[in-house]
């Protein structure tokens, strides 16, 4: 018995002496995690979201968030005397009187920065090696549901401490609320107590913010890594690994150990950030008064794509029975995000329609085997990307002295054109890797040998390839599908077979009809025959070379 | 004419209203303004050899685009000294324009762009001031600041920051480091510039800028705006590295490249320890 085992039949004794919990401790701490650096993403959220709670409580313990004036007299000079409420006031107090408070504050805005994209990156893992297929398609879902309500979370703490720069936000915010047709007016007045900024909001987003939120985002979190748990973690095709096995470390001691090694890594890189960089000078923004502005007024990196596709969209209104309908608003703050996010959490069953595949899939795909997928989310990816940039066109403008209004032209053009062109190209590099790799399965690896036959044909001599990385080739044939082929248009009578199949196969075309066919079994042999005769004639040659 | 004379119909009836009323108006606005702000145009006292300095220095740097009477010339692209902008007539500008186009670099213009761009004075103090002496002896203007028209001892620091973020920090940013405009243009960053500088931006409005005249902003409220640029470009960063100094875009790309950078960096560090 090891050391660890020992431990671990130590441990579960005495629990089970004690709750008879024994059994299921013994077997889930020994259960096994597969390994890859991708699969630690998901890890970086988790970890600052726990930051996010500590640092929380500790901020509570000191903000007030009362939108009553107060005239400010505290530490920060250039603010003595000026009128402002007490969530700004207290915000204040907290980065200039509270121990440790300015330190605090800016490990809970870097890991609030951090939670998202780390959400984001990760998500980008699952989707780009198909490990949303099933059984885990209501993961996604979730996963999806968990980035939207990170973004919510997010903004709402950033519009809290009500200076110059959080009250410019909740401004647009409103402006985009009072845009939705019809109730739009209302729904603001229901939101702000009446006019905008009054003072009943911050007192309601700070309920939402510590409260609401966190609990729905912890309840779906848990959800979440349950799910993990219980559907166990996807792995990358290799040696011995199948989609009915899991390789890899055993909970504990292996990955209890690194996961815990993880956090700390996580914690200290933001703790050191926070140190070392300023983040939200709020000082500096002064407090929120609606008729004062800053150039650069920016939202946090999560909302700069909405706030992007604002500045994109061109000034579009219609006038419907004297009422304004505003698509400038409308379009980018609510519709695309919209269609965005419903894609994004259909995405699982709109590729099932095109594969038609039921079956489970434990092993993840490597992105070139699935090229329409990985072409479609470079494509998605290109977009996001161009109206981010489009949030910070002024800082762009100012920082290379370009024109602001060329470069809204020109993202413009771009979110038309550069999507389907980056749709295509990816789809054609991983065709093209997928050949590569084929070839690779079938002649082996090039070895820069080149031979001159005594007929004076030159051959390059191919040598074969090892068992982990055809492992990891082979999997091609698990992520191939050949496209959907459409029924007979009329059954045998003669009645006309129904449109729903119809559409399923044009959308499995569009996916596979464009493919590379990993080799059979009796091809790479033949392949590998002709590459061990290439070695048996090298050798003589070679020998000869280096007895000169 | 009775009231109901075609005569009040005809069209030059109405174009004679309009003319009326528009001296009228303008008349009205001359003489309130020139009451408004008696005190301050012209107060430069410059001596006759300063001024012929300046003659001769205008003569050969300013004239071929401002005219030799300061009449200005237009633009005119048959005019090799003058192909494409219009160099507007300097009458009444006052010292204080001269002095800020001029020692900030932006006059003479070096390369005609979307907008003229500050850099290294090509005249003395001395010259400067002999420029600024002959523009003004032309006619009454903005006047240069005296030392203690810039002396900001008494000026209040709160009431400056709020003075700024009222009328500066929508084009200038929040921590005075500037901003993009429309089409290229842009509200530089005033974190490098100098008191008399401000002052003599706000009072004349080069380019882009509104004039902030006394009247707008008073010279309290300029020195007191001109102490908190000072305060806020002192301040120590009490959070760290302040990052430009231009709001969440930075912050959010330290965030991405450096930050998910280093943990992407630890975990494929952690991931490869496992083979």
């Amino acid at each position: 018995m090891s050391t660890t085992q020992r431990a671990v039949a130590t441990t579960t004794t005495w629990i089970d002496d004690r709750i008879g919990a024994g059994k299921w401790l013994k077997k889930n701490l020994r259960k096994v995690f597969p390994d890859h650096w991708s699969f630690m993403l998901g890890e970086i959220a988790l970890y600052s979201f726990i930051l996010l709670l500590l640092t929380g409580v500790y901020l509570t313990l000191f903000f007030n968030p009362s939108m009553k004036e107060v005239i400010y007299n505290g530490s920060y000079a250039p603010l003595n005397g000026i009128s402002m409420t007490q969530a700004y006031e207290s915000t204040l107090r907290v980065s200039f009187d509270v121990r440790g408070g300015l330190l605090v504050r800016q490990i809970h805005h870097w890991a609030a920065l951090l939670f998202v994209a780390s959400v984001s990156v990760h998500m980008l893992r699952i989707f780009f090696t198909g490990a949303f297929r099933k059984p885990r398609e209501l993961n996604w879902v979730i996963g999806v549901g968990l980035m939207t309500l990170a973004i919510l979370e997010g903004f709402a703490g950033y519009s809290l401490p009500d200076d110059l720069l959080s009250g410019t936000g909740l401004r647009i915010a409103q402006g985009i609320v009072l845009a939705i047709p019809l109730v739009g007016s209302y729904v603001s007045s229901f939101l702000f107590g009446g006019e905008f900024p009054g003072t009943d909001f911050i007192p309601r987003l700070y309920s939402i913010h510590i409260l609401l939120i966190p609990g729905i985002l912890l309840g779906t979190l848990t959800a979440h890594l349950l799910l993990v748990w219980y559907q166990k973690h996807t792995q990358f095709p290799g040696p011995g690994r199948t989609n009915k096995n899991v390789v890899g470390f055993p909970l504990f001691p292996v990955y209890t150990a690194k996961a815990g090694g993880f956090f700390f890594i996580v914690s200290g890189i933001i703790t050191l950030m926070s140190a070392m960089f300023t983040i939200n000078p709020i000082w500096l923004y002064g407090p929120y008064v609606p008729d004062q502005v800053t150039a650069g007024s920016q939202p946090d990196w999560y909302i700069g794509w909405l706030d992007g596709a604002v500045r994109v969209i061109p000034n579009w209104e219609t006038v419907i029975f004297g009422h304004n309908i505003s698509w400038n608003i409308l379009l980018p703050a609510l519709i695309i995000p919209g269609i965005m996010f419903t894609l994004l959490a259909l995405y699982p069953w709109i590729e099932a329609k095109a594969t038609g595949d039921k079956s489970e899939h434990h092993l993840l795909d490597r992105p070139r085997n699935a090229p329409t997928r990985t072409g479609l989310g470079a494509m998605g990816l290109s977009f996001y990307i161009l109206i981010w940039i489009s949030g910070g066109n002024d800082i762009i403008a100012q920082a290379f002295s370009w024109s602001i209004n060329s470069i809204t032209w020109t993202i413009r053009v771009l979110l038309i054109v550069l999507p389907p062109v980056v749709f295509i190209i990816t789809r054609r590099i991983c065709l093209g890797l997928q050949r590569r790799d084929r070839d690779k399965l079938i002649h082996g690896r090039e070895t820069g040998i080149i031979k001159r036959m005594p007929s004076g044909e030159y051959l390059e001599v191919h040598a074969p390839i090892s068992e982990a990385s055809r492992a990891k080739l082979i999997s091609a044939r698990e992520s191939h599908y050949a496209p959907l082929e459409a029924g007979p248009s009329h059954d045998e009578n003669g009645v006309k077979a129904p449109k729903k199949g119809r559409l399923g196969v044009k959308l499995s075309n569009f996916y596979f009809a464009n493919r590379v066919v990993p080799p059979t079994d009796e091809e790479i042999a033949e392949g590998q025959h002709h590459a061990a005769d290439d070695l048996e004639t090298v050798r003589p040659s070679g020998q000869i070379t280096s007895g000169h | 004419m009775s009231a109901g004379s075609p005569r009040r119909r005809r069209p030059i009836a109405t174009a004679a209203l309009v003319t009326v009323g528009l001296v009228l108006m303008g008349g009205l606005y001359a003489a309130a303004s020139s009451l408004a702000s008696p005190a301050r145009a012209g107060t430069n006292e410059a001596s006759p050899e300063l001024i012929s300095q300046g003659a001769q220095l205008y003569k050969e740097g300013c004239a071929s685009c401002h005219g030799l009477n300061l009449e200005g010339v237009p633009a005119d692209s048959t005019n090799k000294a003058n192909p494409k902008v219009n160099g507007p007539t300097l009458i009444g500008v006052g010292a204080a324009a001269v002095d800020f186009q001029v020692s900030t670099g932006r006059m003479p213009v070096g390369a005609y762009g979307k907008q003229v761009v500050a850099g290294r004075s090509s005249y003395t103090e001395e010259e400067t001031s002999a420029l600024a002496a002959y523009v003004a002896s032309f006619a009454p203007g903005p006047a240069i600041p005296s030392k203690e028209d810039l002396d900001t001892t008494d000026a209040s620091l709160a009431e400056g920051g709020e003075l700024f973020r009222t009328n500066c920090s929508q084009c200038h940013n929040f921590a005075a480091q500037g901003g993009a405009l429309s089409d290229g243009t842009f509200a530089p960053s005033i974190d490098p510039s100098q008191p008399n500088h401000i002052w003599e931006a706000m009072l004349t409005g080069p380019q882009n800028m509104p004039v902030f005249n006394d009247t707008t902003v008073n010279p309290d409220e300029k020195r007191a705006i001109i102490k908190y640029i000072a305060s806020i470009k002192a301040e120590s960063n009490p959070g760290g590295a302040p990052l430009g100094r231009v709001g969440p875009v930075s912050e959010g790309l330290l965030l991405w490249t450096l930050g998910l950078g280093a943990l992407i960096a630890c975990s494929v560090w952690l991931g490869a320890k496992a083979k």
